[in-house]
């Protein structure tokens, strides 16, 4: 008979290498970097045994102990404590260890024997460890706790052999028995109790060397300096924005000539007719418009990973805790904030972390006007065609300094709309308590921000084959038919259902300088924000009938007003323009609440922002 | 939990007593004598903010390090914790009585 599924669960102190250890045993490419707090969900994977045992096992978010505090703790509690409807109790929870930092973990670990679960102790990144000297009497320990200890190096190759090999001792054995569980909240007296007892055997077992991490030190004297501090941070995030435009141009006139080049010869090569323009025009033209953002994206994300994995997000949030304070907003915000410079989604659920509700939908209401990566195409493609490229006091790109003073708008407005949700509506607000963790800087490792870009590179592409193509295919029906009369003087275009639409639309969009194109456009880009460019680009190429092989952004150049453009660009730092964005919100908010107070007040924004700009542009003379 | 009113600010740091880490420098080494949650001034209730700090390591007999401390109010502190850094606030470092 096959022996049953073993069920692993993998607890520990935030930052210890669960999740590392998780992908190291599944082959799995879960999200790993260096602060407290990455993980907030649960994630099952599976592996088998050198001997063959079939195993399952969960990563967990990181907790220092089974009270639950935060939304991300009780996922742990529910699933240690067997409380999660439909989940299966782990038959052995691996309890894992930073090895530099043991104190923590130990005391978790007396903690989590209560529950009565057969616990094995990995005391991982046990090369860090070695490399400070810190030596531990693995034997000795295992008696003093009463459980079986092993180490291991998540990330490095054959780093988990040792674990696995007790893995299989531990089911080819008898199987330690579930006892009885006899967890309830520690009081504070046996806390105190736990951590002495957790000391003792420390002092009993692992010796610490002299040798402190001296980079660590060295490196935070600069960037946690008062003043020097918030200058680096300054200083990184300005770098950031000028290079998504610098670095990325080259490659972005490769890619589009490229599209180019192949609308071309599809047009050449076809004969003309509804394929040779559902090719050129919807494909090409629509989904090649977005794509040509990869490499923007690809930076954008470098950075953010090489900072999440160096060890400097929980840095960030040290040194922005009290200036954000002032805005009403937790210290735990920074980081859930500046992941929602990539994707708001991943950024409202980071928000897990942060232990008290009010703080924690502030966050969840202000994460999507972070610009987020899906903006850049937007953005790009009107800076491109109406900002002149040129340079200014000599070494900053004109484009890169909008892109950054659009940056900056987006986080301005976030921290004004949260000051406004204290001053009126949480007003009765003690600041809730700021705790964490500032770990040692690692070395960023290269294969795994290689992973963390491919991942990120192949939702895009993704998305652009899935949610934006059928968009496309969809704007290029609505633009191609009804087919003009024959011997129609005007462009086919003006004929259409899509045309009918945006002049159905256009009247509530001229007071914000908005043409029928543009209506057209914004419907879709409802779905996700590059699908506007894509729109855009269908409807002008079709609307250009043969000669459009022109590129997008010259179109614009020459049809729209520039009050029109910067208009465009004000609507789109606060439009709400992403569905996956509101359904993430309803499902970590738990409610259509607050999706429809964010949809609310962010079109109010964006409509009022463009109204101002627009008509301030046009009355400078822009129009 | 201890139940010591609470220390007050001037109580200088040589005292038997001690005097709480959330006034001391940056610089200020120190061994933990107490904790004293009441005066802190949280929004934690004093059993949960004693709770988590001892579940950071914040226990009598730790060493502590003020490492780092912020531009706005010289807060929040980052603190070495016997070998770990944690970044808290003054008000709950307030509860953290060193000598
Ligand atoms: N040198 C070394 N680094 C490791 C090891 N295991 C993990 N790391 C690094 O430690 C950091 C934290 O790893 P994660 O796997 O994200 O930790 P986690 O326990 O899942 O963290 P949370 O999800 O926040 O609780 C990352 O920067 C890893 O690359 C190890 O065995 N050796
Ligand atoms: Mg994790």
């Amino acid at each position: 008979m096959e022996a049953p599924l073993l069920h692993l669960a993998l607890v520990g102190t935030p930052n210890s290498g669960k999740t590392s250890l998780f992908n190291a045993l599944t082959g799995s490419r879960q999200k790993v970097a260096n602060y407290p707090g990455v993980t907030v969900e649960r994630k099952e994977g599976f592996f088998v045994t050198p001997l063959g045992r079939q195993v399952s096992v969960v990563d967990l978010p990181g907790t220092y102990s089974l009270r639950g505090r935060s939304p991300d703790e009780e996922i742990t509690r529910d699933i240690v404590l067997g409380k999660a409807s439909g989940e299966t109790r782990p038959d052995l929870v691996l309890c894992v260890a930073d090895s530099t930092n043991l104190r923590l973990t130990i005391r978790l670990l007396l903690e989590l024997k209560r529950t009565g679960r057969p616990i094995v102790l990995v005391l991982n990144m046990f090369d860090i460890a070695t490399r400070r000297g810190i030596t531990v009497d693995v034997t000795q320990m295992a008696d003093a706790l009463g459980v079986p200890v092993v180490t291991s190096i998540a990330v490095r190759k054959g780093g988990t052999a040792d674990l696995l090999k007790l893995t299989d001792e531990i089911s080819a054995g008898v199987a330690p028995q579930p006892q009885e569980n006899n967890w309830r909240p520690l009081s504070v007296a046996e806390l105190r109790a736990t951590q002495r007892e957790a000391d003792r055997i420390i002092a009993s077992t692992v010796s610490l060397p002299s040798r402190p991490d001296t980079w660590t030190a060295r490196i935070d004297a600069v960037v946690l300096h008062p003043v020097g501090g918030l200058i680096v941070l300054a200083l990184i995030l300005f770098v950031m924005f000028q290079a998504v435009f610098a670095w990325a141009q080259p490659l972005m006139e490769l890619l589009s000539s490229s599209f180019d080049a192949l609308g071309q010869f599809v047009h050449d090569t076809l004969p003309a007719g509804l394929l040779q323009s559902f090719l050129q025009n919807g494909v090409i033209s629509g989904v090649g418009s977005v794509i040509v953002f990869l490499p923007q994206i690809i930076i954008i994300f470098l950075f953010i990973l090489l900072l999440e994995d160096f060890g400097y997000m929980a840095r960030a949030a040290f040194l922005m805790d009290r200036i954000m304070g002032g805005a009403g907003l937790h210290g735990r915000a920074f980081i859930p904030l500046l992941s929602s410079f990539a994707c708001a989604i991943p950024g409202i659920m980071a928000t897990r972390v942060i232990d008290n509700r009010r703080d924690r939908l502030t966050t969840i209401l202000i994460a999507p006007l972070m610009t987020c990566s899906a903006r850049i195409p937007v953005y790009t493609l009107i800076i491109s065609a109406f900002i002149p490229p040129k340079q200014v006091w000599g070494f900053i790109n004109l484009q890169g300094l909008v892109m950054f003073g659009l940056y900056a708008a987006g986080i301005i407005s976030a921290l004004l709309v949260s000051f406004l949700i204290k001053f009126f509506m949480l007003r009765d607000y003690a600041p809730a308590p700021f705790m964490l963790e500032l770990p040692d800087y690692k070395m960023p490792r290269p294969k795994s921000i290689a992973i963390g870009i491919f991942t990120r590179a192949k939702m895009f592409l993704q998305r652009a084959g899935t949610t934006i193509f059928s968009m496309m295919v969809l704007i290029w029906f609505l633009a191609s038919f009804p087919q003009p009369p024959a011997g129609a003087a005007d462009p086919a275009i003006n004929y259409s259902l899509a045309a009918i639409l945006g002049k159905a639309i256009a009247p509530l969009l001229a007071p914000v300088g908005f043409n029928w194109q543009i209506a057209v456009a914004l419907i879709p880009g409802m779905a996700a924000r590059e699908v506007a460019v894509a729109a855009l680009g269908t409807v002008y190429a079709i609307e250009g009938g043969k000669e459009a092989a022109e590129q997008i952004g010259q179109v614009l150049a020459t049809k729209w007003s520039l009050a029109t453009a910067l208009s465009l660009l004000a609507w789109y730092i606060f439009a709400p323009q992403c569905a996956s964005t509101l359904a993430v919100i309803r499902r970590e908010t738990g409610s259509w609440k607050w999706m429809a107070t964010t949809f609310a007040y962010m079109l109010a924004l964006a409509y009022a922002a463009s109204l101002v700009v627009y008509n301030v542009a046009v009355a400078l003379g822009a129009g | 939990m201890t139940d010591d009113k609470t220390t007050l600010p001037q109580t200088s740091a040589d005292t038997p007593s001690g005097s709480p880490l959330g006034l001391a420098e940056r610089g200020y080494s120190g061994v933990i004598q107490h904790l004293s949650a009441g005066g802190a001034g949280s929004a934690l209730s004093d059993v949960e903010l004693e709770s988590r700090l001892i579940e950071l390591g914040f226990v009598e007999g730790a060493k502590v390090e003020i490492l780092h401390e912020g531009i706005v109010g010289r807060d929040p502190i980052a603190v070495r914790v016997d070998n770990v850094t944690i970044a808290v606030r003054r008000r709950e470092a307030m509860a953290i009585i060193v000598a």
